[in-house]
């Protein structure tokens, strides 16, 4: 009898639903290797025709922020209100710009 | 499919206990209040009372293993089923709850918890799982009321849980509901056309309603009397809505779609009610209910030992995939060599 | 006309049997995602098996239906290849039971997906245009079901000694059912000569080409293969096919005036 080899490695899924889309974050699911989640992503997250592409990632390959920094990392950006195109006035007669 | 009995605790025993409350660190749990509070999302990453993170792994993991039980009992029937396009239908269907299994265990894998280890735990017996899929598919109609009223009645629970507090299970939640949309159309559709052919498709409607519907307003968990973990579920933004308000709204929703089909639903005290604006229902039977819930349902043994046999006779398999791809790494790391 | 039928029959029946078959593990997979994985197949497969037969029922006429070619024609009636309708797991009598080997499920899908790959492509010229368009849609599943099995297959063979000795136990079992691939029979030979249907002996060296490809790659011996030729496409089956339909067709035959 074999003795378990342990658990299949966890994938993250990010499928492009149509071209020209960005590919999204849909999901995650086990596979034994690369070439085996990209099967598996096929088979579970586009039964209804939600891909056209399929990105797959080791789960364990991603790095994400620290939530306890999410005040350095994201707040200081709050105030440069300059870099919307809506802080400028231009008068009615230029039209769009 | 989704119950809110999931609300009973894992280890056998019986009716659920109070948690108690919690001992950490006072700033981060009131940051954690205001945000949920505030109807704020909580992530992976974000700090949770510990509490908190045990009940959501105990709700998504049941929530998990129903969908997996719950291929069981309609699955019964796809090598039976009366048409190829039935066949087809349940096929899909039975293969969707395998999906939503995959995408809860996914969600509750977030929490620090592994497949494997829930899958021990439901293997195991402490884990519970939604007590409706201990009852036994006798006739082919039983495939078309799970349909219309087992899933029906997971409707009803799953859309609050789109707004759940916790982000991954809330999102998991958006994909279940969107696909389960046409289960319980599919169920009562079956249904309808059973009802326009024999006397004998008729009766066996009748009769899978008579056997499914009490187990279905039972599916709703205890009376909010008796759940105090449902408070605490609230008040965590993991329960949105009480057991009592959704059956009622069951039975208000399903009162009519009985009468399109029909069917007679078996409660002689079933009536409306002009002054409450509702339907008044009979007494359900909670002995019962809470037997099969501690395991002495009348399939809760084969159910439980189907779904080891899957997986100890799947070890081989999913061994061979893991072997392979580790001699694949180590060829390409002596070519690189 | 009747040459076409029978051959299309046969084209049918093959889905449906070996979609039957593939059901089976729904809610009994090795993990949750190759539950879903085969479902797909057999979703795909029965829906081939539903295009064919409407296609025969329109031929036919008359209150012939897709529910009536399946389920109301006995096992001699039917056309499929007898390695589609074995069990999922080694040789063993009619009535026998065992466990379902996955390791049976994947060398059968391999050995049939091959064949239909290469099959399904020359039956997009066929002469008839609506098997034609069947095979186009097929073609692209088939190609799939390919790719899912032949993954499978080089996984089991390479993987551990105990799934190696499996898959190789499966190779000796199925291999020698392919002999029926090969044979020929009236209504092939029919469908031939009114170009609609494909003379397979064409497509045989680009069958073992790719036979013999995975198994190199799966570390597995292909057998070598005298003997008994199997006749499920004349209706002489194995003792499986019975029971399969015995089961498949019970409630639709209890309700013969049902709707479903």
């Amino acid at each position: 009898m074999s003795t378990a080899l342990k658990e299949w490695p966890l994938w993250e899924i990010f499928v492009r639903s149509k071209q020209g889309l960005e590919h999204k974050h849909c999901g995650s699911l086990h596979a034994a290797d690369a070439a085996q989640a990209l099967d598996m992503a096929r088979d579970v997250y586009t039964r209804r025709q939600e891909g056209v592409s399929i990105w797959v990632v080791e789960s364990k390959a991603i790095t994400a922020s620290n939530p306890d920094e999410k005040g350095e990392l994201f707040d200081p950006a709050a105030d440069k209100i300059y870099r919307h195109p809506t802080f400028y006035d231009i008068p009615d007669e230029v039209g769009h710009m | 499919m989704y119950t809110q009995s999931f609300n009973v605790p894992d280890s056998p025993g019986g009716k659920p206990v109070p948690l108690a409350p919690s001992l950490e660190d006072p700033v981060l749990q009131a940051a954690f209040d205001a945000r949920i509070d505030a109807d704020g999302r909580i992530e992976p990453q974000d700090w949770m009372p510990e509490a908190y993170r045990k009940t959501l792994i105990r709700q998504i993991s049941q929530h998990a293993h129903s969908e997996i039980v719950g291929m069981l009992p309609e699955g019964n029937w796809i090598s039976r089923a009366p048409s190829l396009k039935r066949k087809a239908i349940l096929i899909a269907k039975v293969q969707d709850e395998g999906g939503h299994g995959l995408y809860l265990y996914s969600a509750a894998e977030t929490l620090g918890t592994s497949r494997d280890q829930m899958l021990e735990g439901l293997h195991s017996g402490r884990a519970k799982y939604s007590s409706i899929f201990n009852y036994p598919t006798l006739t082919w109609a039983d495939v078309g009321v799970i349909g219309w009223l087992v899933d029906g009645a997971a409707i009803m629970n799953q859309i609050p849980l789109c707004r759940c507090s916790y982000g991954p299970y809330a999102r998991a939640m958006v994909r279940v509901c969107k696909e389960e949309s046409f289960h319980q159309r599919q169920g009562y559709e079956a249904l309808l056309e059973m009802m326009t052919g024999t006397e004998e498709q008729k009766a066996m409607v009748q009769d899978a309603v008579n056997r499914w519907w009490w187990k279905c307003l039972a599916m709703f968990g205890p009376p909010d009397a008796d759940s105090p973990n449902s408070a605490q579920g609230m008040r965590w933004g993991i329960k949105r809505v009480s057991n009592d308000e959704l059956r009622q709204k069951f039975v208000d929703a399903t009162v009519p779609q009985a009468k399109v089909l029909g069917v007679t639903l078996p409660d002689r005290d079933l009536k409306w009610n002009e002054e409450r604006q509702h339907h008044d229902y009979g007494a359900i039977d909670w002995d019962e209910f809470w037997a099969t819930v501690n395991g002495n349902g009348p399939c809760n043994k084969e159910r439980l030992a189907t779904r080891v046999k899957a997986h100890n006779e799947g070890q081989w398999v999913r061994d061979a995939a893991l072997a392979h791809a580790r001699k694949q790494q180590e060829r390409k790391m002596k070519e690189a060599a | 006309m009747r040459a076409a039928i029978d051959y299309l029959l046969h084209l049918a029946d093959n889905a449906l049997v070996l979609g039957q078959r593939n059901a089976e593990w729904c809610g009994h997979g090795p993990i949750l995602e190759e539950d879903i994985a085969l479902s797909n197949v057999s979703l795909d497969l029965i829906g081939q098996a539903r295009l064919l037969y409407q296609l025969v029922a329109r031929l036919k006429g008359g209150n012939t239906s897709e529910d009536k070619l399946a389920y109301f024609r006995d096992a001699h009636q039917f056309r499929n290849y007898t390695l589609l309708e074995l069990p999922h797991h080694g040789p063993l009598s009619g009535y026998a039971h065992s466990s379902m080997d996955y390791g049976t499920t994947i060398v059968r899908n391999f050995l049939y997906s091959a064949l239909m790959a290469l099959l399904w492509e020359a039956l997009e010229k066929s002469a008839d245009a609506e098997l034609a368009a069947i095979a186009a849609k097929s073609l692209k599943e088939v190609r799939y079901h390919l790719r899912h099995s032949r993954d499978w297959l080089v996984r089991l063979g390479d993987g551990t000694d105990e799934s190696h000795a499996r898959a190789q136990a499966a190779v000796d079992h199925l291999f020698p059912y392919t002999a029926e691939f090969w044979a020929d029979s009236p209504a092939e030979e029919a469908a031939i000569k009114a170009g609609v249907g494909v003379d397979l002996q064409t497509l045989k060296a680009d069958w073992n080409a790719i036979v013999d490809a995975a198994f190199a790659e799966a570390t597995l011996q292909r057998p070598t293969v005298a003997g008994y030729v199997p006749e499920g496409k004349l209706g002489r089956h194995s003792e499986h096919l019975g029971f399969l339909l015995a089961e498949m067709q019970s409630l639709a035959r209890a309700h013969p005036n049902g709707n479903w």
